[in-house]
């Protein structure tokens, strides 16, 4: 032990500057890169939306052109989706917290996580050039349809649609080159003990993720390529014949079909969902089972479901197609995989709730916000049925219903569990607290206002109001009922960011905080807490490997002295 | 519930749409019953397992498993919904009833073009003429008719849907240009406009549209798929008429088109 040390101190000296903070190799280091740039990314995204909310809210003033509407809508979409959530969730929680909860000292290929990192900044840099091309960023939206996409801009390669397909290709790799590591990394770098039904939840819903990036991802990146070539070298792989545009005949383009760029993007695009919802769940599970102090209730029916939810998500992407002239067997088909994808979600979830029963419940920041995680995805989830079925989707369809539905998954949803996660883990990584105050504001003031951004949407969606409308839907008669909705929903975007204020200030603010915290200041009992120091050790986590021998969630076990047993106690010393 | 949804929704004034709209309700129904059932047990245990009211939590917690049949109930609800409603529905009034094809009343073409939606009627002789889109000019032949055509001569094409009341319509939808997607909400009917694809429709209304409309009560066509600068503005209006009042508006457009026909 002390020769690891002494020579791991030695190692660490060596390292200049740029080895150390921007080329690392250390994926707590590659954790932190993802984490601060998606975290910026996020706030970047809301600030759009903030700008096409008050659009929405008070169409008169025409505050910006409809072009720079769907401008800030399709970069939303996207910045969301690839630039904060996903590399949040997976590029900083995981990379940060999968190793050090398997016991292991580094990702199985630290180059190759350096690569994912440095691939994925290029890819967002790109993508946030379209911006400054003269016709400005992408605007058919975050899924790009075709011809659309083809057709918009200037067709030629310094333009804002051919800049996200090159972004696109840059995040997919990056997304590639993470997801293979993650898998070799949680089958191989176990800690001795560390059996499959031992890792916490959230590993396991790592490991399902990164098989749903590494085989859901190469299709989307097909049709990115097939899409810029039909932009820029006048294929048609998803362009038609007998194109007219502005009175022009575009006969560039022959033979191709819309509807296959279609189906390659939700062959991604729907996997994706889960790999949006699925860390999420990992972290909760960890806050739930450390706040309640006792087990995850259903731990293997629980990983059983993840991954059955991951093998189904690629068998339900037509579902966001049923407006496209399905004929009854693949409807059919479709239908019912859609139905049998929301038992297991169901089951996840009522395994949460049930958890709950018997604990002993404490509410601190992290705790809050894992705890409303759980009702706020029951509302997108169950929001989800009547969309899940395409008799009911006629109605709802492409309306702000849909929009109010993937919200409540991914906003009051997985990004409250990254919330959580913030709190949660913040000392782990840098040592120090955050405040449960701030924190305390922070929590009840967005739980408010997300509502009262995304409840609205249910009854517009209703009403029978698209999605994407620059002016929210004044131009329609069957809006007019429901267009003060809008305001609310603009009020409450408003509040969310003066609620964020909180988190901000806390987040640096806790930096300075003279008090460090202890090693495992929460009592948890998996290995990130119980083995390595806080913040562990640079570039080998622990001191000593850890040995594992029990499941990762044993608190209040019977019998035993305090009301956690780490994975590390063996069972003489309980 | 009924009334509750009922309250954002549109009025419903087609054959087919009542299936539609009960189909939501139900779901909703289901929703309600789960969001409350899971809401008052997490309430409750948020109250009832406070650290102060239960210093010691029990490892074991819940050691039944009635969360199973729960699971089995929403499993078996959900299949009723497929199999009883959803699935005979979508067979029998979408995709069914657009595959036959033969037996309705009127027929039509539905183009969706940046930023309007056109309506080829095929006129008096019921055939529709030619079309081409080397034709196609935004003022003068939005539909690319080819008046040399003589089926094509008493053609004439509307910016707005109109139809008469009880009769079977048929509708192609399709797109010159980028993907639309066809709306009508009060006739619960909604089909992607797709360039290069043509997809058959069939729906009936029952209801004649209000009078003299003030904005609010009017029936409309909306575009549900994002189609570029203009898509927030692609709206047409829909007008269903007594089938005496279809015929004659028909007889003055046909007129107007075979006038303009001559000056070709
Ligand atoms: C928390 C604050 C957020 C607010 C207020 C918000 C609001 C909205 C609104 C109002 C729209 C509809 C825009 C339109 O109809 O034109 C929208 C679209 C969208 N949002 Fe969000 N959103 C938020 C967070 C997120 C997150 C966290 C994600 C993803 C993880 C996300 C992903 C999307 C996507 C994919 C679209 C569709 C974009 C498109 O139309 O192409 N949003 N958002
Ligand atoms: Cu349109
Ligand atoms: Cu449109």
């Amino acid at each position: 032990m002390v020769t690891h040390e002494s020579h791991h101190d030695h190692h660490h000296h060596d390292e200049g500057f740029w080895r150390k903070y921007i080329f690392s190799v250390d994926h707590k280091v590659i954790g932190i890169q993802y984490g601060i740039t998606s975290l910026i990314f996020l706030l970047v995204g809301f600030c759009f939306m903030l700008v096409m909310r008050y659009q929405m809210a008070w169409p008169e003033k025409a505050f910006i052109t409809t072009d720079q509407y769907n401008m800030l809508g399709a970069m939303h979409g996207t910045i969301m989706v690839f630039m904060g959530v996903v590399p949040l969730a997976v590029g900083a929680f995981g990379n940060y917290m999968v190793p050090i909860q398997i016991g292991a000292p580094d990702m199985a290929f630290p180059r190759l996580n350096m690569a994912s990192y440095w691939v994925f900044l290029p890819g967002c840099i790109v993508m946030m050039l379209g911006f400054l091309t003269d016709g400005g960023a992408a605007q058919s939206g975050w899924t790009s349809y075709t011809p659309l996409s083809v057709l918009a801009g200037s067709g030629k390669f310094w333009d804002g649609q051919t800049m996200w397909l090159l972004g696109m290709v840059f995040l997919i790799t990056s997304s590639l080159l993470g997801s293979v590591n993650f898998i070799v990394t949680i089958f191989q770098l176990r800690a001795p003990g560390l059996t499959f039904m031992r890792l916490p939840f959230f590993v396991w819903t790592q490991l399902v993720t990164a098989f749903l990036l590494l085989l859901a991802f190469p299709p989307l990146e097909a049709a990115g390529i097939l899409q810029l070539m039909d932009r820029l070298a006048e294929t048609s792989f998803f362009m038609p014949s007998g194109l007219v545009v502005s009175d022009v005949v575009q006969d560039q383009f022959s033979g191709g079909n819309p509807l296959l760029y279609q189906h390659l993007f939700w062959f991604l695009a729907h996997p994706e969902v889960y790999v949006l919802i699925l860390p999420a769940m990992g972290i909760v599970a960890e806050i739930v089972t450390n706040n309640t102090r006792k087990p995850l209730w259903g731990y293997k029916s629980m990983v059983y479901a993840a991954i059955f939810l991951g093998f189904m998500s690629f068998l339900v992407w037509a579902h966001h197609m049923y407006m496209t002239g399905m004929g009854t067997a693949i409807s059919a088909f479709f239908q019912t995989t859609t139905m049998i994808i929301s038992i297991p979600s169901v089951v996840i979830l009522t395994a949460f709730f049930i958890s709950l029963w018997g604990g002993s419940i404490r509410y601190n920041t992290p705790m809050l916000f894992a705890l409303s995680f759980l009702p706020m995805f029951g509302i997108g989830g169950l929001t989800g049925l009547p969309l899940g079925l395409s008799t009911s989707d006629i109605h709802l369809h492409d309306t702000y219903y849909v929009i109010g539905h993937f919200h409540y998954v991914v906003a009051p949803g997985t990004v409250f569990a990254l919330f959580a996660g913030i709190y949660y883990w913040y000392p782990k990584v840098t040592g120090k607290r955050m405040n449960e105050t701030l924190g305390k504001i922070h929590f009840w003031g967005s739980i408010v206002c997300m509502n009262l951004v995304f409840m609205p949407m249910f009854g517009m969606g209703l009403a029978g109001v698209s999605r994407r409308l620059w002016d929210g839907g004044a131009v329609y008669a069957h809006a007019q009922e429901v267009l003060h909705l809008n305001e609310y929903s603009t009020w409450g975007a408003f509040g969310l960011i003066f609620f964020q204020l909180f988190f901000i200030v806390n987040f640096f603010g806790s930096l300075f905080s003279k008090e460090k915290t202890d090693d495992n200041l929460w009592q948890a009992t998996t290995l990130e807490w119980c083995a390595a120091p806080s913040p562990p050790l640079p570039h080998l986590n622990f001191a000593r490997i850890p040995e594992v021998h029990r499941g990762p969630y044993e608190y209040s076990v019977p019998g035993h002295k305090t009301d956690f047993s780490p994975q590390t106690m063996k069972e003489t010393e309980a | 519930m009924k009334s509750f949804l009922q309250l954002w929704m549109p009025s419903n004034a087609s054959t087919h749409g009542g299936s539609v709209d009960n189909l939501i309700f139900y779901i909703h129904w289901l929703m309600l019953v789960l969001f409350v059932g899971w809401g008052i047990f997490f309430v409750y245990t948020l109250f009832r397992f406070n650290r102060t009211r239960n210093p010691k939590a029990d490892y074991h917690g819940v050691k039944n498993h009635y969360s199973s049949y729960l699971e089995f109930a929403v499993a078996l609800i959900e299949a009723v919904l497929l199999i009883g409603f959803s699935l005979p529905f979508w067979i029998q009034e979408i995709a069914g009833a657009a595959e036959e094809n033969t037996d309705h009343d009127i027929e039509l073409r539905v183009i969706g073009q940046q930023f309007q939606w056109n309506i080829h009627y095929p006129g008096k002789d019921g055939i529709f003429g030619k079309t081409s889109p080397n034709l196609v000019d935004g003022t003068s032949n939005v539909l690319g008719l080819d008046r040399s055509d003589p089926n094509a001569k008493d053609d004439f094409s509307s910016q707005g849907l109109s139809i008469p009341v009880n009769k079977k319509i048929l509708v192609h939808v399709s797109s010159y240009d980028v993907i639309h997607s066809f709306f009508l909400p009060v006739m619960r009917v909604k089909q992607d406009a797709i360039p290069g694809i043509s997809v058959p429709v069939v729906f009936t209304a029952t209801e004649t549209s209000p009078k003299d409309p003030k904005k609010s009560e009017k029936w409309e066509i909306g575009c549900a798929q994002l189609c570029g600068t203009g898509h927030y503005k692609m709206q047409g209006d829909l007008v269903v008429l007594e089938e005496d009042a279809y015929n004659t508006w028909v007889d003055e457009q046909v007129k107007q088109a075979l006038e303009e026909g001559e000056a070709w």
